[in-house]
């Protein structure tokens, strides 16, 4: 499959020219080379007022150096809001019994092997509470398959421990994007997450050797259809513009500054001879297809050679050989580290940034031999990272929209009586997800999400009139109205008064709407905002009238009319506050 | 087919007869009262404004009943208003001193006093009691939805899919102020303008945004915000006909001085700009008066007051009187008996008003009864259920039938007279203007009196109760035929003092009091 086929049908939306056009999506691409900072973009239509907003971050001149101000809730929230999928107040307590350095270092301690997903269902011919991640590709069942697959990842997020393992999966995944309607396999989607998984918090050198011989990957982009006689280029240049060392100006015709249309040949000579075995779910290499000649790269690569190997062993040392050139070039850190910064951070690099932030994740990247542990560490331990800047300049993906607020909520789904409807609610979320534009194991192309790349809306482009509608019925249905799983009609809802009392004082209003507002903004919400939400509970009340209400309901707890009457006022005023624009920013 | 369509096509013919709310249409062929429902249903011009006084409004203080004054000044003399100021309507009954607008309005035939309305087994919950008033439950009860989201969901079925439509631009209710009401939650969907952010209202209205951080932050706040904006619907029409409705009156108070003027003149412009919502909702607060209630509540009842005055004017210049009608309500009223603290504790029934140029005027009821040494626990009884004003309301100024009011409000509740000139009101205002309830005599008496009174027909009930409100004896409790009736009644077994009767019939209710001399 060519590049032209992913984009076709999820065509990009600031592209020009034809979808085919493969200059479209590398104009889009970043800037590579050091020092030179993202260049005046348009600015997507923004009025000049706006637009100085953007501006005001390149005033920032934090950098990688350790953090040394407050640790407090606002502090915790916000590191494992991004490091995390929502932030659990029980989480945030339990980081700050520790220092904001231990705090990150029990955010990188790596999470243990989940068991894999299960038959959910009955299908007739295996059984159901089993493994299928084994079993030989079903076109029958493979949908379902997949499902499971989706279901089980969403279960996974939303039941993290406190860890950055599940957000770094994703970003692997993002990273090393892979959709399952190209591989047509469930069972090497599963393949490629179980190995995302693992080396999650790994070797990024590691991985992308992993990936090159990964048969999702080998499917997805054309590894498999790579021989001697007739060499595809479709991995040898993705490898390169997307996975590793990235795309830099274009300076004469085919030099993209960082490698050469003649590397791309090159590299994808190196890969040829790889396939996949549907039967054995694994890597094949047939040294019939593989051309063992000598590789020449270009002076991007200081002309390296790559000698040519015969066998398995001589082609597999042809792959070290070709990655240990790319990952020797400090384009190579430079890119994972700027794509690592737009995940984790903002999506702004600008000349500050690139020289206090971007060049040291690089420098320490490639002191670590690519080891990313370490890489991240500094960053969730910088004054970069907690500069007032960058807090709650985010917009939420589909993901952290969804998980992030069934965690918050602690919600536990309706009518969870056996394994089927598990995985349907399970299943429901990823559905539900999905409808607002990201899809679990099916990113719209190679490149990933383009929220994470295209210049110059980025987040933005999670955001808009139907996704936003959509974001606004999920968090009305779980306040107020039920959210209701598919294939299971039990509507499910946030217990408000549990979350009520996690406050330090829910009898007291000012107390109530502060704390909820710390909860779920990360950033202070404007005056006229707290008196409206003021008024939404108590409607011109004083503020003692919920105080006297909330300790009826205290001292009455099997009063189903009294607790309704402070359940409905908390169930009113919470959906007020899901709905405001401050919640879709972390 | 919609009732509209079934009326209008039945006008030019030689008149189908049918029944609605138990009166024969046919009848009233040329009458204004067809005119009205043929206005009525899906695109009847006629508006409701409804005013929530929230905190619990205290009702003696507001409308006085003048012929309990030795009563008022034993229960709460710290808080009394003194008798001469109090501003009459009636010989018997009068108005707070701080309410000269409505006594103006009332003066003007545009004032309609309802007298102790409430409901059985009153809540003292301020949230309880709201959410009683609002969906229209029994107290025992708990409903999903509101009165008015169940009117309007009747009226447009299937709200919010394909809306706004051609025949309905606009939002069908519009609630000025925060959360939208519970009163406008329907079946499927609140009725009310939904912003997408709490504040959104004033913000369309006055072009106003909320404040963002100068940090990338706020930046992409904005952003979100700016999507948020497209996906309120009514925003656009909304904000035109706010923009063209100017004001003309010049009895507005100054902006920021009285919030419910403020909310009421947004009302005004909104409708005097052309849009079809039939149903506002505006808010006035601080009535939860437990201590120093005359420097809290006469400010109050002041806004009320001029709002209520400037809206009436407003409407008035701009020849709109005949469209709209507005109603006060409160989620309780507040104790007979005042506490130490010069202010009064969370009470029962109590008066409403009902203002427009289309109401009937006057007072409707009698003068609530006082025991003579109230206690703390002395709460004023109802004399009608909250419901059946809705009721009336629903029929009398939106046309439904009896059936729909049943539906809507879960029982059969009497209607009462609003409205003028609906077929339904002038049958009900000739019934309760007959409802005739005589001082008994002898009076003081020992141990037998007799007791006259006069109904139309219909199921009545005549009872005496204790001044604490217990039924001490069911006098009568049956079907009558119309016509004027005398019963005894014997206190043999009853120690001195004062005692009520109360004379029940579906169109109204009267009491008065007696005293046993022994």
């Amino acid at each position: 499959m060519t590049r032209s086929e992913f984009i076709g049908s999820n065509r990009l939306r600031s592209f020009s020219g034809t979808p085919t056009d493969r200059s479209a999506i590398e104009a889009s691409q970043l800037p590579l080379n050091q020092g030179t900072p993202n260049p005046g973009v348009p600015n997507g239509g923004m009025g000049s007022a706006e637009r100085k907003h953007r501006d005001r971050a390149l005033a920032s001149t934090t950098g990688l150096e350790l953090y040394t101000g407050a640790w407090g809730v606002d502090q915790a929230a916000h590191l494992l809001r991004r490091t995390m999928f929502g932030a659990r107040v029980e989480d945030i307590t339990t980081v700050l019994k520790g220092t904001m350095s231990q705090a990150v270092d029990m955010l990188l301690t790596p999470a243990a092997t989940p068991d894999p997903p299960l038959i959910y269902f009955n299908n007739g011919h295996s059984a159901q509470g089993t493994t299928w991640v084994s079993l030989p590709y079903d076109a029958t069942v493979d949908d379902q398959y997949l499902a499971s697959l989706t279901g089980w990842w969403i279960n996974l997020m939303q039941t993290q421990n406190i860890s950055i393992a599940e957000k770094m999966t994703l970003f692997w995944h993002n990273h090393f994007a892979t959709g399952s309607a190209t591989v047509k396999s469930s069972q090497y989607m599963y393949q490629q997450n179980a190995l995302l998984r693992q080396n999650a918090l790994g070797n990024f050198k590691a991985l992308a050797k992993q990936i090159t011989f990964n048969p999702a990957t080998l499917r997805y982009l054309s590894g498999n259809q790579n021989t001697k006689v007739s060499p595809n280029e479709n991995y040898g240049r993705e490898l390169q513009e997307l996975f590793t060392i990235g795309k830099g100006p274009e300076i004469s015709t085919g030099n993209y500054t960082t490698y050469t249309e003649a590397d791309v040949k090159a590299a994808a000579h190196v890969l040829t001879g790889w396939s996949d075995d549907a039967v054995n779910l694994k890597a094949v290499f047939n040294p019939a297809n593989h051309d063992s000649g000598n590789k020449q790269f270009s002076s991007a690569y200081g002309n390296t050679v790559i000698k040519g190997g015969a066998d398995q062993a001589g082609a597999t040392r042809e792959i070290d050989d070709l990655l240990t050139m790319i990952f020797n070039q400090r384009a190579t850190a430079l890119y994972i580290s700027r794509k690592i910064y737009r995940w984790f951070i903002d999506y702004v690099i600008d000349a500050n940034i690139e020289k206090n932030v971007i060049g040291p994740m690089a420098d320490l990247m490639m002191q670590n031999n690519y080891d990313v542990k370490p890489v991240l560490a500094a960053l969730f331990k910088s004054a970069h990272f907690y500069d007032v800047d960058h807090v709650g300049s985010m917009i939420k993906n589909p993901i952290d929209f969804t998980i992030g607020t069934l965690r918050l909520f602690d919600v536990a789904y309706a009518n969870m009586i056996d394994l089927l409807r598990h995985y349907y609610a399970w299943i429901g979320v990823q559905r539900t997800t999905a409808s607002m534009a990201m899809t679990l194991c099916l990113p719209p192309n190679v490149a990933g999400w383009a929220a994470y790349y295209q210049d110059p809306v980025y987040y933005e482009l999670w955001v808009n009139s139907d996704t936003l509608q959509k974001r606004i019925k999920f968090v009305d249905d779980l306040a107020i109205d039920g959210y209701t799983l598919p294939e299971n009609q039990v509507k499910t809802y946030i217990d408000v008064l549990a979350f009520a009392k996690l406050t330090s004082d829910p009898s007291k209003a000012d107390t109530l709407i502060a704390e909820w507002c710390k909860f779920l903004f990360p950033i202070v919400i404007d005056p006229d905002q707290v008196t409206t939400l003021h008024d939404s509970l108590l409607n011109g009340l004083p503020n003692y009238e919920w105080g006297v209400e909330w300790n009826d309901y205290i001292n009455n707890p099997t009063d189903a009319t009294k607790q309704k009457t402070v359940e409905d006022k908390l169930r009113t005023l919470l959906k007020y506050m899901l709905e405001m624009a401050e919640y879709q920013l972390m | 087919m919609k009732r509209r369509d079934f009326l209008k096509g039945a006008v030019p013919a030689t008149v189908l007869p049918f029944m609605l709310g138990g009166y024969s249409v046919k009848a009233f062929a040329n009458n204004p009262y067809l005119d009205r429902l043929i206005q009525a249903g899906n695109d009847t011009d006629h508006v409701f404004v409804l005013i929530q006084l929230s905190g619990g409004n205290d009702g003696l203080n507001t409308v006085i009943p003048l012929d309990q004054y030795s009563a008022i000044m034993a229960a709460r003399s710290n808080i009394a208003i003194t008798e001469s100021s109090v501003l009459k309507l009636t010989t018997a009954t009068g108005l707070n001193p701080a309410m000269t607008g409505l006594q103006n309005l009332f003066n003007q035939q545009k004032l309609r006093v309802v007298q102790s309305v409430g409901y059985p087994t009153p809540n003292f919950s301020h949230f309880r009691s709201t959410d009683i008033w609002l969906t229209g439950a029994d107290y025992y009860q708990t409903l999903p939805t509101g009165w008015m989201g169940r009117f309007l969901d009747h009226e447009y079925p299937g709200y919010p899919v394909g809306y706004p439509s051609t025949q309905m631009p606009d939002p069908l209710a519009i609630q000025i102020g925060s959360a939208v009401s519970t009163g406008l939650e329907g079946p499927t969907a609140n009725m009310g303008l939904a912003f997408s952010n709490p504040g959104a209202f004033y913000n369309i209205i006055n072009d106003k945004i909320p404040s963002a951080p100068a940090t990338r932050a706020g930046f992409e706040l904005s952003y979100v915000r700016s999507i948020g904006k497209q996906l309120e619907t009514f925003a656009v029409p909304v904000k035109n006909a706010a923009a063209k409705g100017t004001s003309k009156s010049t009895m507005w108070p100054t902006a920021k001085v009285n919030g419910l003027a403020d909310q009421l003149k947004i009302v005004a412009q909104l409708i005097a700009g052309g849009l079809k919502t039939r149903i506002y909702v505006v808010n006035l607060g601080g009535f939860d008066t437990h201590t120093g209630q005359r420097a809290a509540q006469d400010p109050l009842l002041t806004q009320l007051s001029v709002a209520i005055s400037a809206f009436q004017d407003e409407l008035k210049q701009y020849t709109l009187e005949d469209r709209v009608v507005g109603m006060t309500f409160s989620e309780f009223g507040r104790r007979i008996k005042s506490n130490s603290s010069g202010g009064t504790d969370h009470g029962a029934a109590a008066p409403l008003f009902v203002f427009g140029s289309q109401v009937i005027p006057g007072i409707l009821g009698t003068n609530p009864v006082l025991p003579t040494n109230a206690t703390v626990d002395d709460n004023l009884n109802m004399q009608f259920d909250f419901r059946s004003i809705y009721a009336s309301i629903m029929t009398q100024w939106f046309g439904t039938d009896s059936t729909t009011n049943q539906n809507l409000l879960y029982a059969d509740f009497p209607q009462v007279p609003i409205i003028r000139g609906s077929a339904g009101v002038t049958k009900a205002a000739a019934q309760a203007a007959s409802l005739e309830l005589y001082q008994n005599f002898p009076n003081p008496f020992n141990p037998t009196t007799q007791i006259k009174f006069h109904v139309t027909g219909g199921h009545t009930t005549l009872r005496v109760f204790d001044v604490d409100g217990r039924t001490l004896s069911t006098i009568v409790d049956r079907e009558l035929q119309s016509g004027e009736y005398q019963v005894a009644f014997d206190a043999t077994g009853l120690a001195s003092g004062t005692y009520l009767y109360r004379l029940q019939t579906l169109n109204g209710s009267a009491t008065k009091s007696m005293v046993v001399t022994k």
